[in-house]
């Protein structure tokens, strides 16, 4: 790795997202919208927001990261800049690791805004730190991207990433415990659950709403980061420099 | 003393199930423009893709500079063009420029340059995507002349352009072969073959003439290329 070729790919895919405007402001304003739909939905029963706001602030950066990463990285493979890059000086962990640093300040500022929204507009209950919310946000974030970047390799069409999302992504969403707690669930669920990376994420969220202690938010945001650490390690081999 | 820019020896690469090249083998000396000339689906860029290592070789060797295709110390020697522009749409010509120029780890400065070799200084703030096929596929090219590179793979450069401006790439491409890099081009174009040093005609994934454009149409008693062509392809219909 090079991380003046890195650094190189995260600042390109920013500028990117800042010349696409409509995409640039999906990013950050659809969550606050979305949060402000569903505090909108339970305006008679706060209690309620209170539990599905974390998760779902979990979930946005989560879901839109997936889609956003695998659709713009299939979209430079099937346009021949990555044959480009890959036959020059470029590691494959380089082009992985700008994309997902590039994404990640994406999220921060994508939860930031939600986070804020969130706790100070809409009054969302949380006894832990704010600013940890916006920590697992990020986590999550990372974690969308690494995943996207991952099943890129194996779409061969924009149209089939897209795809990808009802089966990776959905699931996750049913098991997170957001709908059904996960010791709640049957036990051959709740032991899936406990292998996707998206219950931790719910799990931190939740968390941090209920306690002010923020030992097990960290336990859990690492181990979000790992998911994201294999998922990126993944990524990197199956990106081939050669291909048939 | 100086090596080979570019060695291929019995390449062999099958594609989709097909053998899309047939025990390819030539060198390719620095100081000189050589054309790769065939029809549509011949094998050109795959021959292309392989000198850049990008491409999976069934067997055989490739050799740029004494050293497998693709390794690494190669890869910021070589320019490389894709045959569909690759470069990003949503993004300046000096954007794009900018970020080839920083992962090549080339100086700033060379983007001017390079931009103006293609002649798309009048563009250079205009985003990629609101270009023309031709100015596209110029970026394209610009990209590939940065950090002066010792071996120019070139796929179908010239593709949409009109002739003067085709005449001032060519140009081109004879001023940095001059300088001591091998530039290898290919087109499916026939009237572009007197303007290479040497021809290499292909058909079917194999060579079937490597030679200077005159002593080809001497060889076959043509007076253009795209009659020898025939002739050569009729020759060969013959013998089987
Ligand atoms: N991605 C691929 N997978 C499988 N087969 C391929 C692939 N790309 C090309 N081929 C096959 O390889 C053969 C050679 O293709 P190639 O692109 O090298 O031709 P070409 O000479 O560059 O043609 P053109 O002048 O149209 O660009 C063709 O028969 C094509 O069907
Ligand atoms: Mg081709």
């Amino acid at each position: 790795m090079n991380p003046r070729i890195t650094f190189a790919v995260a600042t390109r895919v920013l500028t990117q997202v800042r010349r696409d405007h409509r995409t640039a402001a999906m990013l950050l304003v659809l969550p606050c919208l979305l949060m402000t739909l569903l505090w909108w939905m339970f305006e008679e029963s706060g209690a309620v927001f209170d539990r599905l706001g974390p998760g779902l602030l979990a979930m946005f950066p989560f879901i839109i990261m997936f889609l956003v990463t695998s659709v713009t990285t299939l979209r430079e493979r099937s346009s021949g800049t990555l044959e480009r890059l890959l036959a020059m000086p470029m590691g494959k962990l380089d082009f992985l690791v700008g994309y997902a640093i590039a994404f990640g300040v994406v999220a921060a500022v994508q939860s930031a805004l939600a986070v804020a929204l969130s706790v100070g507009l809409l009054d969302l209950d949380v006894q832990g730190p704010v600013w940890l919310l916006t920590v697992v946000a990020i986590a999550d974030a990372v974690l969308g991207s690494a995943l996207g970047l991952f099943v890129s390799a194996f779409a061969t069409t924009e149209f089939q990433a897209v795809q990808f999302m009802p089966a990776f992504v959905v699931p996750q969403i049913l098991l997170c415990g957001l709908f059904v707690p996960r010791d709640q669930m049957p036990t051959v669920l709740e032991k899936i659950s406990d292998v996707l990376p998206l219950s931790y994420a719910t799990d931190a969220m939740q968390t941090l709403t209920r306690t002010a202690a923020t030992g097990d938010v960290w336990q859990d945001v690492l181990v979000v980061a790992a998911f994201a650490i294999a998922a990126l390690g993944l990524g990197a081999a199956t990106l081939r420099r050669r291909t048939p | 003393m100086m090596k080979n820019a570019v060695e291929v020896a019995d390449l062999v690469v099958r594609r989709g199930g097909r053998e899309v090249l047939r025990s390819i083998g030539f060198t390719i000396e620095r100081g000189s423009v050589t054309g790769l000339l065939g029809p549509s689906g011949c094998g050109k860029s795959t021959l292309m893709r392989s000198l850049v290592g990008v491409q999976q070789l069934t067997s055989g060797t490739v050799k740029a500079f004494g050293e497998e295709a693709g390794a690494k110390a190669l890869r910021s020697r070589i320019g490389y063009v894709t045959q569909a522009a690759s470069v990003y749409d949503d993004l300046t010509v000096t954007e794009n420029l900018n970020f080839f120029a920083k992962v090549l780890g080339v100086n700033k400065g060379e983007v001017a340059e390079a931009i103006d070799a293609v002649d798309l200084r009048s563009h250079a703030d205009v985003v990629v995507g609101q270009l023309s096929g031709g100015q596209r596929s110029r970026a394209s090219l610009a990209v590939a002349l940065l950090g002066d590179p010792d071996l120019l793979v070139l796929d179908e450069p010239t593709v949409g352009l009109d002739p003067v401006l085709r005449r001032d790439l060519w140009e081109l491409f004879h001023r940095i072969a001059a300088r001591g890099a091998a530039v290898f081009v290919s087109s499916h174009v026939m009237d572009e073959a007197d303007r290479c040093d040497r021809l290499m005609l292909m058909r079917d994934g194999v060579i079937i003439a490597d030679d200077t454009p005159l002593r080809i149409c001497e060889k076959t008693r043509t007076d253009d290329i795209e009659s020898a062509f025939l002739a050569l392809v009729e020759g060969a219909g013959d013998q089987s």
